[in-house]
C-alpha cells in the first residue's frame, strides 16, 4: 500500500469512527455558534466591522481546540495507536491521516460557522474564507502533532491548549490581516509559508513524539 | 573560573554603560536601559537555539545527555527571555510613562515566546521521565525556534491593522564608544548566560549522579 | 532471528529490564517467565520495536510486516466492528486476498457471527480473540505474544493452543506467561526474568 494509500485508510478509518459516534462535530457545531452569540454580546456599540472580524478568529481557534482534544482519543481506548505504529508504513502517515480528518470536521464545522457569523455580524470577503482554509491546514497539523504531544502528559486536556495558542498566534495574524486589510495577499502568502514550514517540521518529527 | 570571568564581564558593562558611553540626545538616562535590554534579548535567542540544537542532536543521536542539556538551556533561555521582558518594561515605562507597550515588536515577540517556552516547562513535568518525555521536549523545542522568524513575521504583519506604530526603529543610533559598551554588555550577557548554564547541567548531573550511587548502594 | 546481548531498558530513574542476552534462531519457540515487574512486557515490546533499548544490541531480523504482537492491550477500535478493525490492519499490512483470510480468522476464533459488532460491546475474551486474529492477519514471521492466555475466555484458549501446537517450527514465537506448564512441551527454549 503506497504512502498516500495509508493516509487514506486512516483518514476513512477516523470519518467512520466520526460519523458512527457523533459526538465531537455536533459539540463543535453548537460551541463556536454559541460562540458566536456570546461575541454578540462581548461587543460594545459602537464597536466596528473588524473588531467582529478578529473575533471570528477567536472563535476557530478555540473551536479547533473543542476539536483537538478528541481528535486522539479512538487510540487511546483501545490502544490502537500502538497497532498504528507497529504497522510497516512510515510513521508520519499516522499523522497525516489524522490531520486530514481533522481538517474535514474542520472545513465541515466551518461550512455552517462562517455562514452564521455573515448572517450575524458582516459578511465575510472571498480572501477571508481562502485565510481560514489557509489557516486549518497550519491548525490541524500542529494540532494533530500537539495533540498527540499531550497524550503522552499527565494533564492531556489541560495543556493542549497552551502548547497551541502560542503557535496559533500567527495563524490568527495571518488570517485577520488576510479579512480586513486592503492588500490581503500578503497575509495568505505567509499563511502558506507558516503552513508549509510546520506541516514540514510535523512531517518529519511525529515519529519521534510517538516513540520511546 | 567561568563565573568570575562573567561577573568582571558585566562589572565592566555596568561600568561603561552608566560612565562612559554618552547619553542619547532624545531619551537621555533611560537609554541607558538598552545596554542591557538588548543584549539580554540576543543572549535569549542564542539559548533557545542551543537548546534547539542539543534537542536535533538528542533525535539524531539518541544521546542521552543532549536531553538535559536542552532543557537547561532553554531554561536558561527562559530566564533571559523574562528579564528581557522586565528590561522592557522597564524601558517602556521611562519611554513613554507605560509599564507596557504594544509598539515594540521585539517585546511583542518575547512575550509569544515566553508563552511558548512556558508551555514547554508544564509539559516536560507532565511526562513522567524516559526516552518519551525526552523526544516530545525536543521536538517542542524545535518548534520553538521555527517559531521565532515566523512570530516575528506575523507581528510585523500584524502592525497594519493593530497598532499604528510610534517610532520606526527600536534602537538609538549609535556612537563609536556606544558601540564599544554595547558589544561589551552582549559579551558580559553571554558569558554570563554560558556560566550559568554550565553550573545548572553540573549541578544537574551531580544530582543525577548521587541518586544513581545511592541506588546503587541501597540495592 | 533474535540476537539480544546486554539489553537494557530505563525509563528515567526506574529500571524496567535488566541486561539480558538472549537469541532465538528461526522455527524457535521461546518462553518467558518472570515475576510481575520483571521486565516480560518491557522486553517484548523491544523486539518488536514499540520502545528502543537503553543500552546494549538488540538484532531482529524481521521487518516490521513480518511481526505479530499481541500485548496487554488489543490494539483495536472499540467503535469499529470486528471486520472493520481487521480490514483496517488488513490493509495496513497489505495482506494479500484480504476478505478471505479476514473471514477464515474471525470463523477460526468464532468471531463470524459477530463480526458486524462493535467491539466495544466484546467480552474480554472475545476482544483478546480478535486481538489474536489481528496479530495473525499478516501471516507474520515472528510471533511475539504477552501473557496471550491470562485475558482469553476457555474457549479462547484452546483454540490457541492448537494454533500454538501448529505454529510451532514453523514460524518464530516469543511468548511470555504466568503458566509456563501450559506451552511447556512446545518450548525450544526458556528464559526466566528475575
Amino acid at each position: 500500500m503506497t504512502y498516500l494509500g495509508a493516509v487514506t485508510t486512516l483518514a476513512r478509518k477516523d470519518l467512520r469512527l466520526e460519523l458512527r459516534a457523533r459526538d465531537t462535530l455536533p459539540a463543535m457545531l453548537l460551541f463556536v455558534l454559541s460562540t458566536l452569540v456570546v461575541f454578540h454580546f462581548a461587543l460594545p456599540t459602537g464597536a466596528d466591522e473588524v473588531a467582529a472580524q478578529g473575533l471570528l478568529w477567536v472563535a476557530l481557534v478555540f473551536t479547533a481546540l473543542l476539536g483537538l482534544a478528541r481528535a486522539w482519543a479512538p487510540e487511546r481506548e483501545g490502544g490502537a495507536l500502538d497497532g498504528l505504529v507497529l504497522a510497516p508504513n512510515d510513521r508520519s502517515a499516522i499523522w497525516l491521516g489524522k490531520s486530514v480528518a481533522v481538517f474535514v470536521f474542520l472545513a465541515a464545522i466551518e461550512l455552517v460557522a462562517l455562514p452564521a457569523f455573515a448572517l450575524f455580524f458582516s459578511p465575510l470577503s472571498a480572501a477571508a474564507v481562502a485565510g481560514v482554509l489557509l489557516a486549518n491546514v497550519g491548525i490541524c497539523a500542529v494540532g494533530t502533532l500537539l495533540a498527540a504531544m499531550a497524550t503522552a502528559s499527565r494533564t492531556r486536556e489541560l495543556i493542549l491548549p497552551l502548547l497551541f495558542l502560542p503557535l496559533a498566534i500567527p495563524l490568527v495574524v495571518g488570517g485577520v490581516g488576510a479579512s480586513v486589510s486592503t492588500e490581503p495577499g500578503r497575509y495568505l502568502t505567509f499563511l502558506g509559508l507558516y503552513d508549509a514550514v510546520f506541516a514540514i517540521l510535523c512531517w518529519a518529527s511525529f515519529e519521534y513524539v510517538v516513540s520511546e | 573560573m567561568l563565573a568570575a570571568l562573567a561577573a568582571t564581564l558585566v562589572g565592566i558593562a555596568i561600568v561603561l554603560t552608566f560612565f562612559v558611553a554618552p547619553e542619547d540626545a532624545d531619551q537621555g538616562i533611560s537609554q541607558k536601559i538598552f545596554y542591557f535590554h538588548v543584549p539580554i534579548a540576543l543572549t535569549a535567542y542564542a539559548c533557545f537555539g542551543w537548546g534547539a540544537w542539543k534537542a536535533l542532536r538528542l533525535l539524531w543521536t539518541r544521546g542521552e545527555r543532549y536531553d538535559l542539556e536542552s532543557y537547561v538551556a532553554i531554561h536558561q533561555g527562559t530566564i533571559f527571555g523574562a528579564l528581557t521582558l522586565a528590561t522592557g518594561s522597564i524601558w517602556a515605562k521611562a519611554s513613554w510613562g507605560k509599564w507596557w507597550v504594544w509598539d515594540s515588536n521585539q517585546l511583542v515577540l518575547f512575550l509569544v515566546l515566553f508563552l511558548f517556552y512556558s508551555a514547554y516547562f508544564m509539559l516536560r513535568f507532565s511526562i513522567e521521565e524516559g526516552p518519551r518525555r525526552a523526544n516530545v521536549s525536543a521536538v517542542y523545542a524545535l518548534f520553538g525556534v521555527a517559531l521565532i522568524p515566523i512570530s516575528f513575521l506575523a507581528i510585523r504583519l500584524a502592525e497594519d491593522f493593530i497598532h499604528p506604530t510610534t517610532f520606526t526603529r527600536d534602537g538609538p543610533q549609535m556612537t563609536g564608544t556606544m558601540f564599544f559598551a554595547f558589544c561589551v554588555a552582549w559579551l558580559a550577557m553571554s558569558v554570563l548566560a554560558y556560566a550559568l548554564y554550565r553550573v545548572e547541567l553540573l549541578g544537574k548531573r551531580l544530582d543525577a549522579n548521587l541518586r544513581d550511587l545511592r541506588e546503587a548502594l541501597t540495592a | 532471528m533474535i540476537r539480544a546481548r546486554a539489553v537494557e531498558k530505563r525509563y528515567g530513574r526506574r529500571r524496567a529490564l535488566r541486561p539480558l542476552d538472549l537469541d532465538l534462531d528461526r522455527g524457535g519457540f521461546l518462553v518467558v517467565t518472570g515475576a510481575n515487574g520483571s521486565g516480560k512486557t518491557t522486553l517484548l515490546r523491544l523486539v518488536v520495536g514499540l520502545a528502543a533499548p537503553t543500552r546494549g544490541t538488540l538484532e531482529v531480523d524481521a521487518g516490521r510486516g513480518e511481526l505479530g504482537y499481541l500485548g496487554h492491550e488489543p490494539l483495536l477500535y472499540r467503535d469499529l466492528t470486528a471486520l472493520e478493525n481487521l480490514d483496517l490492519y488488513g490493509r495496513l499490512y497489505r495482506v494479500a486476498e484480504r476478505r478471505e483470510r479476514t473471514g477464515m480468522l474471525l470463523e477460526r476464533f468464532g468471531l463470524w457471527d459477530v463480526r458486524g459488532e462493535r467491539v466495544g460491546s466484546f467480552s474480554r475474551g472475545m476482544t483478546q480473540r480478535l486481538a489474536l486474529c489481528r496479530t495473525l492477519l499478516h501471516d507474520p514471521a515472528l510471533l511475539v505474544l504477552d501473557e496471550p492466555f491470562t485475558a482469553l475466555d476457555d474457549e479462547g484458549a484452546t483454540l490457541l493452543d492448537r494454533l500454538l501446537a501448529e505454529l510451532a517450527g514453523s514460524a518464530t514465537v516469543l511468548l511470555s506467561t504466568h503458566d509456563p506448564d501450559r506451552v511447556g512441551p512446545l518450548a525450544s527454549n526458556r528464559i526466566v526474568l528475575a
